[in-house]
């Protein structure tokens, strides 16, 4: 019976996943009980085998039976036809309780939400006040002025448990009180009762049942616990749940099998409020969800056969990924040279960072690589377990991604994080490592290393922690770097800096980079190659020169187009209408015919290989000749 | 940091004041007191004289503000006043009860905490099916009453299998072995629920804190699992688990009154509630006491560990 307060809510940043209630059969199963439970305890004297009270000492302690379902307890009364009629007391306690906790709360926390100021100051202050009294106390108090009255404990019991519900309710009144189209009601003159009943109550509704029937489940407990202790219920008024454990362990030194159907009905029922409880939390607010999977599934040894050698630092080779089951990227081929830099270039939702992030193996929730292979260094990273894998993590291939503050664990100090990394690598003792992590921040010219050492990631600007990320990324002195729009959320000035940093540092180390970016002046700036994308696919691959000069795929023409570092003056900005397709809605044939301004019948039909235009020029268009940039 | 300490000292000395005046003001309200008590054990009848002297000797016919002061000064001298009926000292007749309370309760809130955190850190890393079965079993903890669960451990693993004494309690000082298995079936009753609780809480932070970008790019840089997950995301997780057993351990001190009657154990819970049926009003302003210092501890040790597990909470 021990009152823990509920969960607060401000912790629970959930990634959440909606399903409708019918997807959760467990809750309807629960709730046919609720409801079976319900109909028997009403109709206790016609239903149940036996009267309540009924005694036959010759069947004392009797097990279970076809006479005696449940058995029978040490004055020969029939378990089951008990506990009919116990349900009686217990749930209509329980009901009490709960018309008491919903009566108070919901109204309450309606009002305080809903009309601000300072009743809704008063009433907070209420509401912690009665949150901060131990409850049992409390109990016990009310029980000691009202003996064995248990309606009066049971009204105290839904005064004690309203805080929580008045809280929520007040929170999400609020929150809705704010909303435009409840200002809008407001403003055409709808009444407060018309806009309460029409647009608030329908959607607090979840978080209330929510509340209720965790509130149900407590109250069972709570109920049983003081008639078993004989403070409510003594068993000479009839049989309740509570009481019925009572007997129980008063038989137990001659039968303890009575504990197991009186302790049985309190667990299943309070399980069915807490399932009815939590399908309702997951339809209406969403269920949490691990949003990586830590442990890869083990890799299909097959694919290892499907990949050719290269002699590239890396190579990917018809890359096919599917998260949830939609393909998102589809047969991606391209290479990095030894000491190449090769942007991946393509709108937002066109695969860049699935792709980026399937060469490393850290797909989000539910992605997985469906075909395809990645050659790194003679193996299939597609063929390797997730130990062998973690091994060039970092090791062979390093990662930097475009939220640098995101990226170090807020907790731990830059050095504790760039000395794990390192050791990791290279182990070494501590002091050592230190000096390593020194080094790695003058590399990535960071003013004063040993300060932003002690710094945690919180205390750095975005410009410094990208930085510090590098200089992670750079600590087992990796031969490729994925850089994944490593700019994007970084202020103008910041941005060059760090493009001029990559720049200087694969001049300097020799390390092959593949840029993920969105930018044609970083594509020009730093990229010897690079990879357009499109809706999952690669759609044009050629040197940097080449495709400023001559782009053989309308996309890449159109994004030309619309780069703002050859725009025109004076004229404006020439944009692609329309928006990328999303995975799952890709027309059969070509990718971009929705949107481009050569497409003819013939892109519609099939799907379009990528064909060599010119030698190292790889387009993925029929009307190739046709584009003119 | 001298600020932040001092400001501390007073909110605790705060909290300590309005409890203790609450209580007295409660006890107060209740309908008898001690020497009504008293009386009724002795005699069948009694005499107002009678009653009027008893109330007298006992010092609870002075107003009630004076009586404070009065408990307020001994305090001030180290003494919490002498048992009404007993006459024993209080800080003597709670000294070996807190010392029972408080190891069921520790025992409770560290078993928690390490099965729970267990169980929500391996149910938010395999989810699945593994993730299901978690969710099933500490559903069926949270339903289980504690009276009812207490009363089914004691069948198994007492009558049926003597592996631990059903009722009682050994302090550790006479024997530890012994008081080790006096609490165990008592720790291990209120458990279950407690795991239950922590393993959950513990699945959601986990959950949460795994699908942020900085797990995704320390399994970037080659860290092995067990230091992403043990030491990285478990300690950004951690907050909402700490503040949850601090809240478990501060309802426990209320909380543990029924499993204490069950398992005979002679703890402050039993001892409150025998005190204030008998209106001995010293014995329940030492239980208060002793119950605020403990909260103010648990807090203090919650907010201690905020800062070693996430020190930039200092500067929100």
């Amino acid at each position: 019976m021990t009152a823990i307060a509920l969960p607060d809510a401000k912790f629970r940043r959930r990634i959440t996943r909606r399903r409708a209630f019918s997807h959760y059969p467990a809750a309807w199963v629960a709730l046919l009980y609720l409801a079976v439970l319900l109909a028997a305890a009403a109709a206790a004297g016609v239903v149940a085998p036996y009267d309540a009270e009924q005694q036959d000492l010759s069947q004392a302690l009797a097990g279970p039976s076809s006479s005696h379902w449940l058995g029978t307890d040490r004055l020969g009364r029939d378990v089951f036809s008990r506990l009919l009629f116990g349900a009686r007391v217990t749930l209509l306690d329980v009901a009490v309780a709960t018309a008491v906790f919903l009566a108070v709360g919901v109204p309450l926390g309606v009002a305080a939400g809903y009309r601000g100021g300072r009743l809704d100051r008063i009433v907070v202050r209420f509401a912690d006040l009665v949150l901060a009294v131990p409850g049992i106390v409390v109990l016990l108090m009310v029980v000691a002025v009202f003996p064995g009255n248990d309606i009066a404990t049971m009204i105290a019991l839904g005064l004690i448990g309203c805080p929580g519900l008045l809280r929520i309710v007040r929170g999400s009144t609020l929150a809705i009180r704010d909303e435009l189209y409840v200002k809008a009601a407001r403003l055409s003159g709808l009444g407060t009762p018309a806009i309460l009943r029409r647009h608030v109550l329908p959607r607090i509704s979840g978080p209330i049942i929510v509340q209720t029937s965790l509130f149900c489940a407590t109250a069972l407990i709570a109920e049983s616990g003081l008639s078993f202790l004989g403070l409510t219920r003594p068993e000479t008024r009839g049989p309740s749940w509570g009481n019925m454990v009572a007997e129980a362990s008063n038989a137990m030194s001659q039968d303890s099998w009575l504990l197991v159907p009186t302790g049985g009905v309190l667990v299943i029922t309070v399980i069915a409020f807490g399932v009815v409880g939590d399908a309702v939390r997951d339809t209406t607010m969403g269920r949490a969800v691990s949003a990586t999977p830590l442990l890869r599934r083990r890799p299909n040894q097959q694919r290892a056969a499907t990949v050719a050698p290269s002699r590239a630092a890396l190579s990917v080779q018809a890359l096919t990924v599917a998260v949830g089951g939609v393909t998102v990227v589809r047969d991606v081929d391209f290479e990095v040279a030894v000491g190449e830099v090769v942007g991946v270039l393509g709108e937002s939702g066109c695969g860049k960072t699935i792709t980026a992030k399937a060469i490393l193996g850290l797909l989000p929730a539910g992605g997985e690589i469906t075909a395809g292979g990645i050659v790194f260094d003679g193996a299939n990273l597609t063929a390797l377990r997730e130990k062998e894998l973690n091994r060039v993590r970092g090791a062979g291939i390093a990662f930097i991604s475009q939220n640098p503050a995101g990226s170090l664990d807020p907790t731990f100090t830059v050095g504790s994080q760039l000395r794990e990394v390192i050791r990791r690598h290279h182990p070494q003792p501590r002091r050592q490592a230190d000096g390593e992590a020194e080094r790695l921040l003058r590399l990535v010219r960071l003013p004063d290393p040993a300060d932003v050492l002690r710094r945690r990631p919180g205390q750095l600007s975005g410009g410094m922690a990208q930085r510090v990320c590098i200089a992670m990324a750079l600590a087992a002195e990796p031969k490729v770097l994925i850089a994944d729009e490593p700019t994007t959320a970084l202020d103008v000035t910041v941005q060059a800096e760090i493009l001029a940093l990559l720049r200087d540092l694969q001049h300097r180390l020799g390390m092959a980079i593949l840029l993920v970016t969105h930018d044609w002046g970083v594509v020009a700036d730093v990229c010897d190659r690079a990879v357009v994308m499109y809706a999952g696919e690669v759609v044009e691959t050629a040197t940097v020169d080449e495709l400023y000069a001559r782009p053989r795929h309308p996309y890449t023409a159109a994004l030309l187009a619309a780069n703002p570092h050859r725009a025109n003056t004076g004229r404006p900005l020439p944009s692609i209408s329309g928006a990328v397709p999303r995975p799952g809605e890709w027309p059969i044939g070509c990718h971009f015919q929705l949107r481009c301004p050569l497409a003819e019948s013939a892109c519609r039909r099939a799907p379009v290989p990528l064909s060599a235009t010119a030698p190292g020029h790889l387009s993925r268009c029929i009307r190739a000749e046709d584009v003119n940039a | 940091m001298i600020r932040a300490t001092a400001r501390w000292l007073a909110s605790s000395l705060v909290l300590l004041f309005a409890v203790t005046v609450l209580t007295f003001l409660l006890s107060a309200l209740a309908p008898g007191d001690a020497a009504k008590t008293m009386l009724s054990g002795q005699t069948t009848s009694y005499t107002p004289e009678q009653y009027q002297q008893l109330r007298h000797e006992l010092g609870i016919d002075e107003p009630l503000p004076v009586q404070y002061w009065h408990w307020l000064y001994r305090l001030l001298h180290g003494s919490l006043g002498t048992d009404l009926f007993s006459g024993q000292p209080i800080t003597q007749a709670l000294g070996g009860r807190l010392a029972a309370s408080l190891s069921i309760i520790v025992g409770t809130v560290l078993v928690s905490a390490v099965v729970g955190l267990a169980i929500g850190v391996v149910s938010a890393v395999r989810g699945g099916l593994a993730g299901r079965l978690v969710n099933g079993l500490t559903l069926l903890g949270l339903a289980a009453p504690n009276f009812w669960l207490a009363l089914v451990l004691v069948e198994w693993l007492a009558v049926r299998h003597p592996v631990f004494p059903a009722t009682g309690y050994v302090p550790v000082r006479e024997d530890p072995a012994q008081w080790l298995r006096s609490i165990a079936l008592p720790v291990i009753t209120l458990s279950v629920g407690g795991s239950a609780f922590i393993a959950r809480q513990t699945r959601d932070a986990m959950a949460d804190v795994l699908s942020r970008d900085f797990v995704v790019m320390l399994r970037a840089h080659g860290l092995p699992l067990r230091s992403v997950v043990l030491k990285h995301a478990l300690r950004n997780a951690a907050i909402p688990v700490v503040t949850l057993l601090g809240l478990m351990f501060v309802s426990l001190l209320g909380g543990t009154v029924l499993i204490e009657g069950i398992f005979a154990i002679p703890g402050l819970g039993q001892q409150a509630v025998t005190a204030s049926s008998t209106h001995n009003l010293p014995m329940i302003e030492g239980v208060a006491f002793y119950f605020t210092i403990i909260v103010i501890a648990v807090n203090l040790l919650v907010d201690l560990s905020y800062r070693w597990l996430n020190p930039t909470v200092r500067a929100q």
